[in-house]
């Protein structure tokens, strides 16, 4: 990234190679700084219209932490289990003939459906396996009651399903160049040296590709911490989770609309991100020493 | 400057300021609709027709078609007069159409808010009263006009009758019959349907207005049985079958009766709860003649029998009946109300809604 900043040419007086990046910055500013800007302020923004940190203090409420511990149990999950299963599908893809059929396929299917989210995604869903999806009905037809305890699907448990349905591919794409950078030379080596596939796994393989592992699965958290239009399609009632929270807080028509409490929530979610995608940035640098 | 022709000046501008503040209108030619707070105030209804038509333009929020027969009546306007209506966010909230109010060219004109939303906005109206002014309750208007009741109806529960038994009291909703099935027609934490239907079951279960925790209680024991389905119903969801019990307003819910025609409406006799939507008219509307149009037009009696004919009860129904002019047809189709109706009040609806906020994650996820 630095290199390419710098001018290659180096003799000419006006280095012009910036005005390239020009429309990425005047973009990042108007959709990620200036809204940031907006919210931080927002956020300080007593609902008496003084400037104070109350909205911060408003945050500590007990449906809050709900909302936040729903955030961060269906985040940690879905991206738990999906950066488990994308990891194994990777491995089968990665270790398989690089111009093979499985991996193309699995490759542009992954790529397709790790950007599958949203109303279209969940109304996907509702219709296979919500109340009057059609594999439910046929289920039942023959007698087989596929939510005997309650309709689990329209909850937690349902979104983190649905979620895995982006997470699994998503971790594939990010996963495949750090196990493309495993050589097999260095197994070569491993059983040279006289050791068993446990050796190569617990001294050369794992530790290459654990910190990658662990960035790729903080992606697919950050990813789904952050999502918000899937779960809004599913789940219409609470705000089970902070992205519904700060939409019930801006939207309420029955006296508890709070804008700034909104807004500091908003932020609250900003820095979880921030500290996720740091980690995940250190994360990085550390498996790109050893994987190129 | 010389001192006289300073003199002149401010003389100058002192009248202006005193015929601005009589509100004279024969100076400028055209009347400043955006001040008038009624249409007699500003030349009559004609000169009100003339300058909304000059508008040509009516801009509305968050009504859906099938909401109160709104469709019909957004139609019946157009045709009328002539003048074209922008119906934004059909499916938005009361606070999502007072959040719109952004002082551009776009923002509404009118809004139909719910009562919290209503009392906690003034500020952002125009007062207005309408020809029927004095046709409307004290209690259901401000007393200015910056708002007033339009229309409103019961807390019932809708329900497809061949789908379960018949509803005979909201405790029945517990039983295993009952089984994924029960839904809100919104959610309580943010819509003022939901919130009401929540009131609703707290009154039921020995609740009252001023504590809604019976309510909160009910339905999370509907949620431990298994019957509660936190999907919010709409039309779509009556008719796909996915919400087939829903607690919704009577006149909404005896729109389903065209989709599904089992559809059945319960109101449970101890627990009769009123609800009135407010119109408004947004201080800084783009369109201030239309706007007062808009209005005049859903206080005659045309506009208050379409929303009658929509299964709402409309403000001016007592005066109308009396006097012969409601439409006898569809006041015959409305549920019959078994008891007397209690109607929370603006700070009822709030303490419940904090209590609501509070509490309802809490039970039912």
């Amino acid at each position: 990234m630095n290199a390419a900043a710098r001018p290659l040419g180096g003799g000419r007086r006006l280095p012009l190679s910036w005005l390239g990046v020009v429309p990425f910055f005047i973009y990042v500013g108007i959709f990620l700084l200036l809204p940031t800007g907006i919210i931080l302020a927002g956020s300080l923004v007593a609902p008496d219209g003084s400037i104070s940190l109350s909205n911060f203090a408003g945050i500590n409420q007990p449906y809050m932490f709900k909302s936040f511990t729903g955030s961060l149990e269906i985040s940690s999950v879905s991206s738990i289990l999906g950066a488990i299963f994308g990891a194994l599908l990777a491995y089968a893809v990665a270790t398989g003939n690089p111009k093979g059929f499985l991996r193309r396929s699995v490759m542009s299917a992954a790529g397709v459906v790790a950007q599958f989210g949203g109303v279209t995604l969940t109304f996907a869903f509702v219709a296979t396996i919500g109340t009057e999806g059609f594999v439910y009905l046929w289920l039942k037809d023959r007698g087989i009651e596929m939510y005997p305890n309650g309709v689990w699907f329209f909850d937690l448990p349902g979104l983190t399903l649905i979620y895995l349905y982006f997470q699994i591919p998503l971790m594939v794409l990010v996963f495949i160049p750090a196990l493309d950078g495993i050589r097999p030379q260095w197994r070569e080596a491993t059983e040279s040296l006289g050791g068993n596939a446990w050796h190569y796994w617990r001294y050369v393989a794992g530790p290459l590709l654990f910190p990658s592992f662990l960035g790729c699965t903080l992606l697919l958290f950050a990813n789904a911490f952050s999502a918000y239009a899937t779960a809004n399609a599913l789940l219409t009632q609470g705000g089970v989770i902070l992205p519904l929270q700060v939409q019930a807080l801006l939207t309420s028509e029955t006296g508890s609309s709070s804008p700034g409490l909104a807004k500091a929530l908003a932020l609250a979610m900003i820095a979880v991100v921030l500290i996720v995608m740091s980690v995940y940035a250190l994360l990085q640098r550390r498996t790109s020493q050893w994987l190129r | 400057m010389n001192w006289h022709r300073f003199h002149r000046l401010v003389f100058a501008a002192a009248t202006v300021i005193v015929v601005a503040a009589c509100g004279s209108t024969s100076t400028a030619g055209a009347t400043d609709w955006s001040k008038q707070t009624s249409a007699s105030g500003g030349g009559g209804m004609d000169a009100l027709v003339a300058a909304a038509k000059a508008e040509g333009k009516l801009t509305v929020i968050a009504l859906p078609p099938d909401w109160a027969n709104y469709g019909a009546i957004i139609s019946g306007f157009k045709a009328k007069y002539g003048i074209d209506i922008t119906s934004l966010n059909p499916n938005g909230s009361s606070q999502d159409e007072v959040n719109a109010f952004d002082g551009t060219s776009r923002a509404p004109d009118v809004v139909d808010v719910g009562q919290a939303v209503a009392l906690a906005n003034t500020a952002k109206f125009a007062p207005y009263q309408v020809k029927e002014w004095n046709d409307i309750p004290g209690g259901a208007k401000e007393a200015t006009g910056l708002w007033y009741n339009d229309y409103g109806g019961y807390m019932g529960i809708g329900y497809d009758s061949t789908k379960v038994p018949a509803i005979t009291s909201v405790q029945d909703l517990l039983g295993s019959a009952f089984k994924s099935k029960v839904a809100l027609a919104g959610d309580p934490t943010k819509s003022n349907q939901g919130l009401n239907g929540v009131i609703m079951a707290s009154v039921a279960n020995g609740g009252s207005l001023d504590d809604v925790s019976k309510g909160v209680d009910f339905f999370k024991q509907l949620k431990q049985k298994g019957n509660y389905v936190p999907v919010v119903g709409t039309a779509a969801t009556v008719k796909s079958g996915q919400t087939p019990v829903l607690f919704e307003w009577d006149y909404l819910s005896a729109s389903h009766g065209k989709d599904v025609p089992t559809w059945k409406i319960f109101v449970p006799s101890n627990a009769i709860i009123g609800g009135y939507y407010s119109q408004a008219i947004n201080k800084q509307a783009p369109h201030p003649a239309a706007a007062r149009l808009w209005e005049e037009y859903l206080y005659s009696d045309e506009g208050q029998n379409l929303w009658l004919k929509g299964g709402a009860r409309p403000v001016r129904q007592a005066v109308m009946t009396a006097a012969g002019t409601v439409d006898a047809t569809a006041a015959a189709k409305l549920p019959a109300v078994p008891g007397t109706p209690q109607v929370p009040s603006g700070d009822q609806t709030s303490k419940a809604s904090q209590y609501v906020v509070a509490n309802w994650s809490a039970a039912v996820a």
